[in-house]
């Protein structure tokens, strides 16, 4: 040993594994941990009582405190950090791990862990942690020798992080963080061999998608979160892609924001609830590239009607997403803002005129597959698509920066519909998973990471009960949360789906014995606020955005209005319902659509 | 589209740490992959590696993505597919007891001599035989002693190698 390492290990002695942890975490750049105490985990609670380095932000539920840190992680493009104890508190965060792991979000969740000589048993509030999560998560880890420490915490934030990112759990045994741990050197003990994922696209790969874009007359850019997760250079280079080829695009619902959804190539979202536009060029483009998404089964529908005709280019970073629900005929491996610049660059500006592939788009976007309508008079009911757009309109004269969150059911679409991103990493929602009661902790996520932002979670009133409990912590924080409940009293997809399929029979699907929003508001030390027409809506969302506390507006929405366009399950893009009156007529759009194709 | 189910022999190196193992079978369960044979066993105590050999079958996209998924795996060093880069050599080896007396125990003893099976256990009422070869081998000779009072076998599943000069990590896939 040389006589600087001796050093330093003197100078280390007295440090316990939770300090230590504590430093690496800083040494991370972590600023913030979302948690919840207990037992196993005293010992890190004291190191961070005793600093001040670190925020500690309390939920009131695990699974919130992993929801908070998701969108934490995604609205800074930094890893999320989640502290919870053992047994019940890491069970507890199973969801938002599950969660994290469907939507690649980079996160780093701290379990306590029963003293290593108890573990096996049964020992009060033990769980296998490490065995429950280990298809939770990208990678898990039981460390077992203070030494293993702190390369296992710096090796756990190079996992979550690299490559396609995901979440990572490190179970801690107690007497690991109470008893004394070595602070190695900086980059010192790697356990596993480098964790190097390829970044860079094969360049014959890149030549061949060149080759088939020159040749392509009706081209797709079909764009993901893997766009987002790169980095904001992804978003940056996908529109400077775009303008210089003049291809459309169009978004999953976890890519929404990397293209401006505004832009006059923007085609709307695709899949089960997406456009007609997007679908219908979905199913007709003669060459799809795929950048940074997966071909989740939402997005693609029937898989051997999926865009049949195409030739496609996939980029994603995770070898394991290229062929696995689609052929793929050039595969770009590789970080996807990396292919993008990459492109970019072979880019020579001579491809095939494009004027008839957008004049037939044009043809379905002026189908209006996303309109509705709304009857104005004061009295008359709101429906939740108008709703969403008059707070959309009256946010963006605010001008304000605004992140949306949302939770899990029809709210979640027509807030992916009708509200806009011109950014990328504002739109919070779980996609891969589809958790009810992921929108209100988001929110507080959300908020802590962008104080002075503007942090909305446009909800549905059954999934605001599944975490109602966080206006607590959006209380104890002074957290300016607007939660916009879209209530129809229904689990409004539910309903839906038994309307379609089921013979309307709407079992279990009604939402009894509501709590009063406003007093349930108020409870929490917020404001609460209630529309039930046209005439209060505005005044409302007016009153909502002007208040920089807290607020929970409840819009009494139509009971039974469905959530359009909609591919059903089974169905190929060609066969979208387009509206409720228009079961008929979507037989003959469809087939002036298939015409086209 | 060809949906040809094919077999594949698949080697893995990973590293002997606690759950490993684990994590290569939840893949396989909780993606519904076929699992035919898993072997594993140490095989390098220096660099504390394990090799698993594992037969699976699937149509060739299941297959490409089995090897993915199994490569991304952070305690996984490689991932080689036997049967798709050249020939190879796989090997079982079989414990078969079997409970005879009189003629069906000569009778036995006489296979056991055919098929190379060493005695490692003998009674006047019982032998346990030890066989080792392809599967089908394997197979062949079980049911041969099923009549002759076949009474217990455990066998060990495939370890496989590829022939020649060659070795896993040339002929190893890069993802
Ligand atoms: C944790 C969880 N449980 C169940 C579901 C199934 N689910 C999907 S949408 C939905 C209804 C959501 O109702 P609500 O929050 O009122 O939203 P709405 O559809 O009415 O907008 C349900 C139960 C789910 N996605 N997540």
């Amino acid at each position: 040993m040389n006589a600087s390492r001796q050093q330093e290990e003197t100078n280390t002695k007295a440090l316990s594994g939770a300090e230590v942890l504590l430093r690496v975490l800083v040494e991370q750049e972590v600023e913030v941990v979302f948690g919840y105490p207990g037992g196993a985990v005293l010992p890190i609670y004291d190191a961070l009582f005793r600093q001040n380095r670190i925020r500690h932000i309390l939920v009131r539920h695990e699974q919130a405190a992993v929801h908070a840190a998701e969108a934490y992680a995604r609205s800074t493009g930094k890893v999320g950090v989640v502290l919870v104890t053992s047994g019940p508190g890491a069970t507890n965060a199973v969801t938002g791990l599950v969660d994290a792991l469907m939507d690649s979000i980079p996160l780093i969740c701290l379990s306590g862990q029963v003293p290593t000589a108890l573990i096996g048993n049964d020992a009060f509030q033990e769980a296998d942690t490490t065995g429950i999560t280990r298809p939770a998560t990208k990678h898990n880890y039981l460390v077992k020798r203070p030494s293993d420490l702190a390369p296992i915490v710096r090796e756990a934030f190079e996992v979550a992080s690299g490559g396609r990112p995901g979440p990572v759990l490190i179970d801690l045994p107690k007497d690991i963080t109470v008893g004394n741990a070595p602070l190695p050197t900086s980059g010192e003990g790697r356990l596993h061999r480098r964790y190097a994922p390829r970044l860079d696209a094969d360049a014959d790969a890149i030549k061949q998608t060149i080759a088939a874009m020159k040749r392509a007359k009706r081209p797709l850019f079909y764009t993901g979160g893997g766009i987002i997760n790169s980095g904001p250079k992804a978003s940056e280079g996908l529109r400077e892609l775009a303008r210089r080829t003049g291809v459309p695009v169009t978004s999953t619902l976890m890519g929404l924001g990397a293209f401006p959804t505004t832009d006059k190539q923007f085609l709307g979202m695709l899949g089960m609830h997406g456009s007609y536009e997007a679908n219908l060029a979905t199913h007709g483009c003669d060459l799809l590239i795929a950048l940074g998404s997966r071909f989740d089964d939402r997005v693609t529908g029937r898989v051997d009607a999926f865009s049949p005709n195409s030739f496609k280019v996939h980029a994603d970073i995770d070898p394991a997403q290229i062929n696995k629900i689609i052929k793929i005929d050039v595969p770009l491996l590789g970080d996807v803002g990396r292919t993008i610049e990459a492109l970019l660059q072979a880019w020579d500006g001579e491809g095939q005129d494009l004027s008839p592939w957008w004049a037939q788009i044009e043809g379905w976007r002026a189908l209006d597959s996303l309109g509705f309508q709304q009857d104005m008079s004061p009295e008359a009911i709101i429906r939740p698509q108008y709703a969403v757009r008059r707070l959309y309109e009256m946010t963006q004269r605010l001008g304000r920066d605004t992140f949306v969150t949302t939770e899990v059911g029809q709210h979640q679409m027509w807030a992916a519909q009708h509200f806009q991103f011109d950014k990328p990493n504002r739109w919070l929602t779980s996609g891969g998973l589809g958790t009810m009661g992921y929108g209100l902790p988001a929110a507080v996520g959300a908020q802590i990471a962008h104080p002075d932002a503007l942090v909305i979670d446009i909800a549905g009133e059954a999934s605001t009960l599944m975490n109602i409990q966080e206006l607590g912590t959006i209380a104890q924080y002074r957290l300016p949360v607007k939660l916009f409940i879209l209530n129809n009293r229904y689990m409004g997809m539910v309903r839906q789906w038994q309307e379609l399929l089921h013979g309307s029979r709407y079992s279990q699907s009604y939402s009894e014995a509501l709590p009063d929003f406003i007093r349930l508001a108020e409870a929490f030390h917020g404001t609460g606020l209630r529309a039930t027409n046209v005439g209060e809506l505005d005044g409302v969302i007016e009153k909502m955005l002007a208040h920089d506390g807290p607020v929970v507006a409840d819009i009494c929405v139509a009971q039974d209005e469905n959530c359009f366009p909609m591919i059903p399950s089974g169905a190929p893009h060609n066969e979208m319902l387009l509206g409720p009156d228009q079961e008929a007529n979507a037989a003959k759009i469809t087939q002036e659509g298939m015409m086209l194709v | 589209m060809a949906q040809d189910i094919q077999n594949a022999v698949i080697a893995v190196l990973i590293e002997n740490e606690s759950g490993a193992l684990a994590r290569v079978v939840g893949l396989f369960s909780g993606r519904g992959y076929n699992i035919e044979s898993l072997t594993v066993s140490a095989v390098d105590a220096e660099r504390k590696l394990s090799r698993i050999t594992v037969v699976t079958s699937g149509t060739e996209m299941v297959i490409a993505q089995i090897k993915a998924q199994l490569a991304r795996l952070i305690p996984v060093h490689g991932v080689c597919d036997l049967t798709a880069t050249g020939p190879h050599v796989a090997r079982e080896m079989a414990l078969v007891k079997v409970v005879s007396h009189g003629e069906t125990r000569t009778e036995g003893m006489r296979i056991a001599d055919a098929f190379r099976a060493h005695i490692v256990d003998t009674t006047s009422g019982s032998f346990v035989f030890e066989l080792t070869g392809s599967t089908e081998k394997l197979d062949a000779f079980v049911e041969l002693m099923r009549p002759l009072g076949l009474a217990e076998v455990s066998r060990t599943g495939i370890a496989a190698i590829g022939r020649g000069p060659q070795t896993f990590y040339s002929n190893q896939e890069s993802f």
